[in-house]
């Protein structure tokens, strides 16, 4: 098969492999190189850039098991022509893959701490490669706390996984929506109703957040009043991309690139940035 | 067995608050259990009590017709359920329904009401608490309003 | 290091130096008079240069007036930079074929033009314009192969200004109107009533091995005197002024300032300013496809910040006002690029205040910042 030289610029194509339905509009999609040739390795955080033929591409974050070797695993949610493209993809049909780009979620500060992760809507997909590599590297971490919102119990992704993580040793998984319905019996309010539950050790916990901007900001207003530093408080930031490699300038937040200085960023350092109107 | 001023002293919502006073409240205040379903209160009765939760989760509720008791937000063991005997007409402007076995505190709304209006400072240590746990709902609940996770196309 | 070799020759041998260059293989494009304004496009002969023509510039203000002299290079910067070339407008970045289920990409990106461009023309602050594109495209994380491919082994003749338009702002940006570094030859015309000549400078071997072939003689002193007094001309001309001490932490601490409210009355948006800046390098990237829907490619095409929709994410633009649009072009072009490239992003070329519909002048801008201080009720929180 004809190999092209590496160009940031032009996918590989990878064929699907399998689609799941998360919710009534968000899938999960596996995908393995097309021509044989090695799977894309990817630290948790990094995403890649899809191409679907005929339509576009995305900045879809890889949401699998970093230590799976041979596949990549992408949880898309559809809100647009691309979008919906992507998730019509049968197995067997190609989507075109660029990466892995970005920085990863602070893994190597994360050792001997614990680790609290929080997650809002379609943000716990970038965090789960974090969940399955805390959970293999048991050991080398301290708590794992999972605390999880979404709009309402239909929305919430991976709830057959979030059960198994909840019966993990030394592990902390606490769900919540804004919207319970009729015959949600579990926690109703927003996700920082949710810090009530969770007993911090401040000076030894990282935290990784990912969802919602607003969200987030909240999130790490409340992490800061429970004591945890700026720095360590961690962010996935998201903006328009195009290029995903420094040079369309459209994922540009502040002085920083979010594909390439970001996407993850202590709250330290975009703090100032997350106040500001239209940045 | 503890003593009910000592569980009153250890509740969150009372953290820091003088040994007089602890002393004031513990007159007003019993346990209280509810199993899980029953309603703890109603909308529109008159809010005789607050109760400080120790155990179990408690579902704040609002029955809309065709709908159903939507539930609008869960509390659980260190939260406060209750303000409207502070404020006139005294009356509850939702429902609250014990989701689990719920263990509570129960403190007196008439007996607090009496007690406040003739120690003022205790008053002030009660509202200044209330003035805090309402300023944290309202963020919340702003929040909760924002439907953030909402898909935007 | 060695005084760099200079020669002196007759105006017409410039004739000659673009024969070495075509001799050679390079396509020689350079300044020429095109719809009413001084374009870059292919050069034959030394006649299609803007022979006696100058350009009349202020803020919103272009205008091609004929001059009483028979000057090469007596004009300064147009609307065109050197980035047309070297980070092209349009370019395809690969096609794709659909076969079944799957599909094929099918070619690299846009083959490299044919044969290497010479740049006859470059001015001081298009030069310090390519290096900071430079430093943008090749030596950052990534690298852009399509830009390396176009700016590898291309041969750039200099050209040191004598004379500077009412909009340029070289000097305050440290990167004219002399050439010091990034050429092969760098020209400066000496016109007088008896002679037309040019003092060529050496700047590499390539440069060294195309002089060869012209007419040359010695540089007497009256010629270097004459020469540095003609670019000390374009010094002394120079009208605009920014000052750029702490320009950074001014920007970055004054994103509320009243007067990004002010300019936003004033700006249209039109991106002009992003089209005609020598170093704006931003890009989107489209999908074309056939009717048929077997064919598609992706090509790149330049993109302004100014656009509604150059920030858009999850239904909305982040910045959508006009005002945020300003501030994002303003402080990324003066603050911003020093914390990401290690430099400023502007040099003073002043295409931007030139072709400004409105004459939107960026460095009125800097020093409406700067000097007026903002009080506590004048800040308002961003209100107006």
């Amino acid at each position: 098969m004809a190999t092209l030289p590496t160009d940031p610029m032009v996918p590989d194509p990878y064929r699907v492999g399998q689609v799941w339905k998360e919710t009534s509009d968000t899938f999960t999609l596996a995908m393995e190189p097309a021509h044989s040739a090695a799977c894309s390795g990817f630290l948790p955080g990094q995403f890649s850039m899809l191409y679907v033929f005929g339509v576009g591409e995305l900045p879809i974050s890889i949401s699998g098991d970093p230590e799976e070797p041979g596949r990549l695993v992408y949880t898309v949610r559809s809100v647009g022509q691309a979008t919906h493209a992507l998730v019509s993809r049968k197995p067997g049909e190609t989507v075109g893959v660029r990466g892995p780009f970005g920085g990863c979620w602070p893994l190597a500060e994360a050792r001997g701490k614990d680790v609290a992760l929080v997650a809002g809507g379609l943000g716990l997909a970038p965090l789960r490669p974090v969940i399955y590599h805390v959970l293999r590297h048991r050991e080398e971490y301290g708590r794992l706390i999972v605390l999880y919102g979404g709009r309402s119990p239909r929305d919430l992704l991976y709830r057959k996984e979030l059960a198994a993580w909840a019966r993990q040793p030394n592990t902390q998984v606490l769900s919540t929506v804004d919207y319970g319905g009729l015959s949600w019996r579990g926690h109703v309010g927003v996700v920082t109703t949710l810090f009530r539950y969770v007993r911090l050790q401040p000076a030894r916990t990282i935290a990784m957040l990912c969802g919602p901007e607003i969200m987030m900001r909240f999130v790490a207003r409340e992490l800061e009043s429970c004591g945890l530093r700026e720095s360590d408080i961690y962010l996935s930031m998201e903006r328009d991309m195009k290029c995903a490699v420094g040079f369309c300038g459209h994922c540009q937040y502040g002085p920083y690139f979010i594909c390439k200085d970001g996407p993850v960023f202590p709250y330290s350092r975009v703090r100032s940035l997350l106040e500001k109107h239209e940045i | 067995m503890e003593t009910l001023e000592r569980i009153v002293a250890e509740h969150p919502f009372f953290a820091g608050l003088e040994e007089q006073y602890l002393q004031l409240l513990a007159g007003c205040a019993s346990n209280v259990r509810f199993e899980g379903g029953k309603y703890i209160l109603r909308e529109g009765e008159e809010a005789s009590q607050f109760f400080l939760i120790r155990h179990g989760k408690v579902a704040l509720e609002i029955s809309a017709p065709h709908r159903g008791p939507l539930i609008v937000e869960t509390l659980g063991e260190g939260d406060i359920l209750g303000w409207s005997w502070l404020v006139p007409p005294y009356h509850w402007s939702l429902d609250a329904r014990a989701v689990d076995l719920t263990r509570a505190i129960a403190l007196d709304g008439k007996c607090l009401r009496t007690k406040c209006e003739q120690n003022h400072d205790l008053g002030y240590e009660l509202l200044k608490r209330f003035a805090h746990i309402m300023e944290r709902r309202l963020e919340t609940t702003r929040f909760q309003l924002l439907d953030v996770y909402a898909a935007r196309k | 290091m060695a005084e760099k070799t200079q020669a002196l020759v007759e105006a017409g041998q410039i004739e000659r130096l673009i024969e070495a260059l075509h001799r050679r293989g390079y396509e020689v494009v350079g300044p020429t008079v095109r719809d009413e304004a001084i374009v870059y496009d292919r050069l034959e002969t030394l006649a299609d240069l803007p022979i006696g023509w100058t350009d009349e510039q202020a803020a919103g203000s272009y205008r091609l007036k004929r001059r009483e002299d028979g000057a090469l290079f007596g004009y300064v910067v147009g609307p065109q930079s050197w980035k047309k070339y070297l980070h092209p407008a349009d370019v395809r970045l690969f096609s794709a074929q659909r076969q079944g289920e799957t599909f094929r990409i099918l070619s690299n990106p846009d083959p490299p033009p044919p044969g290497r461009y010479a740049f006859l023309g470059v001015r001081a602050c298009d030069l310090a314009a390519i290096a900071v594109q430079d430093r943008v495209l090749l030596h950052d994380r990534y690298r852009d192969p399509i830009y390396q491919g176009r700016r590898e082994g291309i041969f750039i003749v200099a050209v040191n200004c004598t004379q500077s338009a009412a909009t340029c702002f070289c000097t305050s940006m440290g990167t004219g109107p002399q050439a010091h570094a990034g050429f092969d030859l760098a020209l400066t015309e000496i016109l007088g009533p008896e002679h037309h000549r040019v003092l060529i400078e050496v700047g590499s071997e390539a440069g060294a091995e195309v002089l060869a072939e012209l007419e040359r003689f010695e540089v007497s002193s009256d010629a270097q005197k004459e020469a540095e007094a003609a670019v000390g001309r374009a010094r002394s001309q120079i009208q605009r002024r920014m000052d750029t001490t702490g320009i950074r932490d001014l920007l970055y601490s004054n994103f509320d300032h009243p007067r990004w409210d002010d300019v936003a009355q004033r700006c249209l948006a039109c991106a002009n300013c992003t089209m005609v800046c020598p170093t704006c390098f931003c890009t989107t990237v489209e999908e074309v496809s056939d009717v048929t829907g077997d064919h598609a490619e992706r090509w790149r095409r330049w993109d302004s910040c100014f656009t509604q929709s150059f920030s858009y994410i999850h239904g909305g633009s982040v910045r959508s006002s006009a005002k945020s649009r300003y501030r994002q072009w303003m402080t990324h072009k003066l603050a911003s690029w020093i914390d990401q490239f290690g430099g400023s992003g502007c040099v003073g070329c002043g295409r931007c205040v030139t072709w400004c519909p409105v004459g939107i002048d960026i460095t009125k801008e800097v020093a409406a910042i700067r000097g007026a201080t903002v009080s506590a009720e004048e800040k308002d929180h961003g209100n107006t």
